[in-house]
């Protein structure tokens, strides 16, 4: 059967061929779709974790309990569960167990470039790269082969244009694959240095042999077309390079790229006048064929930044620039992401925006939105969790300092907070911090597409699920100052931020709203009987045009400079009445839909 | 046979990826190779969406290259700018006329831009498609995305592939109906 999947879909696809039987992960672009897709198969328990070392854990777990698992994540998330990745490949498995890493070359929607196939050789666990939907689905099979002949937990690089990328491929059955009887091994499964010791070697001699493997594999292949160019590719660039070259050069392809097959390396390259290495970002291949002796061409020539696309290859090694047919750029307006027409976050960027004594770290999420324009409101960001805990080092510099003109607001969402957020916050309450964290729960994690979360009461196959308090949590944290408020509201935010810097030591604000484009359940609609069911409109009469309205940043409203009025389009429209209450002239009414 | 270059381009919420879903379902029932490549992730956030649709005997990149697209659908009357750039030089441009405001716009700090149309005519071939007042006729404004995919059909000489069974295997039984009516319109108004 053929179907035409994305490389995640074809993950998932590979996943349930495969024989897994648990699949965990935290969602991130570009790999969010793989454990929804995985979902959709009933054979595999499929579960969000809160964050990606738990989620490694639990799949290592998995594969000691003696079931194939999977974990997925972005590059990011990797950093996360690098702890247990690390003591895992020492480990090894029982079952098989494979972590995806979603690699992004180009940050299309990420904070770094990070390329994770470093972790390969730092983490020694071996690594698959696959340059189409095809190849994830048939080299995740193989990899869960590997894993359980070479005892080590495989590490598989998508990269965005592999997961988001649609190609043709062809579906088998799922293959039953016998559990693993779990027998307790404490040489193999518990690290105390007299053991690991013993694990690093077991390790290496693994290696030793997967170097075999790798020559061997029909994942490495050499397509010979009589040239005297050759080109060793891994992962998409492999087909960026066949796009601009064709037949006219020969290739070595390499799906499995740690360890790397140096013998046919060594053989392709053999009477060849000159030979290039193609892989995005890092000259982690041309590195290591190098120091072998094999003469080659990489990074000299090619970039090491963002997506190694046709255009760039041929810019870069053919000096050709392409036609280009040129718009008059000042008719092209950015469209930068904007919050959405009755997103629960607007009133509080309206009015963090709106105070000049602030020191606002926000974190990774739609919030992240809050430093552009009309807020202007953010200072920092890092990473998951780090609002608080950054903000925390921050207010102690100012204090250091003696600086008291402004103070720190952290600013993160639901999802983020049970990530990261409750060890950060722990740190500010055991480290005497004052500084104002603000929790913006809307219901759901949303700047990755909608996925439940522990707060949500929903797991990711869309059964009821414990609702983890989020107020008893931040109690528990040792925090006494703590208010939860309806975010539409201006004066409650306002007046709330003002209680929250006026407090002896730290505080919490909990703002509880849905995300506008979630879906509710059934207690959502209980919870929010009166949520986005009104529209608001300008009272032509009484706008005075002073675009005070506008200073929301709400995307359904629209100015009409002709007439100086300002207007509101329909159809985004959800009444949620922030521009209500900024408007000078009571001249914007909401009405039942 | 050469590989063909399709891109879709839109704002967040238009239907380019349905109408890419639909557009590379039939190709592949066609019995061609086909890759498809889309940038999404804040998009759902008001920003430009694209969906690259490549196909032929063989298909190694699944991104098309400035400079080489066949044809180039706007949803909307600006993307039609932005998209210009992948256009190749005797390439066609299908713009939807419409216009959906960015931020700046909305918030007063710069105007939508005026003769967008004559900017793309000026350089191109051009034809302007009034898509989504054709799909509010219809009855429903939302299958604007398949009038623009019936366009694509016709001028890329695809109407013998079975699209009708193509929208009943990937579309709601309830909008089957209308989103057939409207890929037909697509095709008969180009």
């Amino acid at each position: 059967m053929k179907l035409l999947l994305t490389g995640n879909e074809a993950i998932a696809r590979g996943a349930w061929e495969a024989g897994v039987k648990f699949a965990t992960a935290y969602p991130g672009t570009p790999s969010t779709e793989i454990l929804q897709n995985v979902a959709t198969y009933e054979d595999i328990i499929s579960e969000w974790a809160p964050n990606e070392k738990v989620a490694l854990e639990a799949a290592a777990g998995a594969a000691i309990g003696g079931v194939r698992s999977l974990c997925a994540m972005k590059h990011v998330g990797v950093n996360v569960a690098t702890d247990p990745l690390f003591t895992f490949a020492y480990l090894g498995v029982n079952a098989g167990s494979v972590l995806i890493t979603a690699d992004e070359p180009g940050m299309h929607s990420s904070q770094n470039e990070q390329d994770n196939r470093n972790y390969a050789r730092h983490a020694k666990v071996c690594l698959f790269e696959p340059s189409d939907s095809q190849e994830a689905k048939d080299m995740l099979k193989e990899a869960y082969t590997v894993s359980e002949e070479y005892d080590m937990p495989v590490l598989f690089r998508m990269t965005t244009r592999v997961c988001h990328s649609k190609s043709i491929v062809e579906c088998s059955d799922r293959v039953e694959v016998a559990d693993k009887p779990y027998e307790k091994d404490i040489r193999k499964y518990c690290p105390l240095p007299a053991f690991a010791r013993g694990m690093q070697v077991k390790l290496a001699d693994n290696f030793k042999r997967l170097v075999d493997y790798s020559n061997t594999t029909p994942f490495n292949y050499i397509e010979d077309n009589g040239a005297d160019i050759g080109i060793i590719g891994s992962g998409v660039a492999y087909r960026y390079a066949k796009e601009v070259f064709g037949s006219s050069v020969s290739y070595l392809k390499i799906g499995f790229s740690y360890p790397l097959p140096m013998e046919k390396i060594a053989a392709f390259a053999k009477g060849k006048k000159t030979v290039y290495i193609f892989e995005e970002n890092d000259p982690i291949m041309e590195t290591e064929i190098k120091a072998a002796g094999i003469d080659c061409v990489g990074k000299e020539q090619l970039p090491t930044m963002g997506e190694l696309t046709p255009d760039r290859i041929r810019q870069a090694l053919l000096g050709e620039a392409p036609q280009i047919i040129e718009a008059n750029p000042e008719m092209v307006l950015p469209r930068p992401p904007t919050l959405c027409a009755g997103c629960p976050h607007r009133g509080v960027f309206y009015e963090l925006g709106r105070r000049k004594d602030l020191m606002i770290f926000s974190d990774i999420g739609c919030y992240s939105l809050g430093l552009m324009a009309p807020y202007n409101a953010t200072d920092a960001m890092i990473c998951m969790g780090a609002s608080i805990s950054s903000g925390h080092g921050v207010q102690k510099a100012f204090d250091i300092k003696g600086d008291h003109s402004k103070k720190v607001v952290s600013i993160l969402g639901d999802s983020t907070f049970f990530h990261s957020g409750i060890t950060s916050l722990i740190d500010v309450t055991y480290n005497k911090s004052n500084t104002l964290t603000i929790i913006l729960d809307n219901r759901i994690t949303g700047m990755t597409g909608h996925q439940e979360n522990p707060g949500t009461g929903y797991d990711l196959k869309g059964e009821a699920a414990p609702e983890i308090d989020i107020e008893a949590m931040v109690k528990a944290c040792g925090v006494k100052n703590l208010i939860s408020i309806d975010p539409n509201n201006l004066q409650i935010v306002e007046d709330a931020i003002e209680w929250g810097l006026n407090c002896d030591g730290p505080a919490v604000i909990i703002t509880r709203w849905p995300c506008v484009l979630k879906k509710f359940s059934a207690e959502d609609k209980k919870e929010f009987p009166t949520a986005f069911k009104t529209v608001a409109s300008v009272d032509l009469e009484k706008c005075i045009g002073c675009k005070k309205c506008l200073k929301s940043g709400c995307p359904a409203l629209a100015f009409d400079r002709a007439n100086k009025k300002s207007g509101i389009l329909k159809e985004p429209c959800v009444g949620c009445g922030v521009c209500v209450q900024i408007c000078p002239k009571q001249a914007i009414e909401v009405e039942v839909r | 046979m050469e590989t063909k270059n399709i891109v879709l381009m839109g704002v967040g919420g238009q239907g380019t990826i349905l109408a890419a879903k639909l557009l590379t379902s039939g190709l592949m029932e066609a019995g061609y190779d086909v890759k498809m490549s889309e940038i999404h992730g804040m998009s759902q956030r008001g920003g430009s969406v694209s969906s690259l649709v490549r196909y032929g005997d063989d298909v190694q990149s699944p991104v098309i290259e400035i400079g080489s697209a066949d044809i180039v659908v706007a949803f909307e009357k600006m993307e039609g700018l932005r998209a210009l750039e992948y256009l190749k030089p005797s390439g066609k441009m299908i713009v939807n006329d419409t216009e959906i405001f960015p931020l700046s716009v909305i918030i007063g700090a710069a105007t939508y831009p005026e003769n967008i149309l004559e900017e793309i005519e000026s350089k191109v071939d051009l034809r302007v498609m009034a898509a989504t007042k054709m799909a509010e006729e219809l009855g429903n404004p939302k299958v604007m995305n398949l009038i623009l995919l019936g366009s694509i059909i016709k001028s890329m000489a695809l109407t013998d592939i079975d699209w009708e069974a193509i929208i009943a295997q990937n579309v709601k039984a309830e909008f089957c109906q209308i989103n057939i009516k409207a890929l037909h319109a697509g095709i008969d108004a180009v």
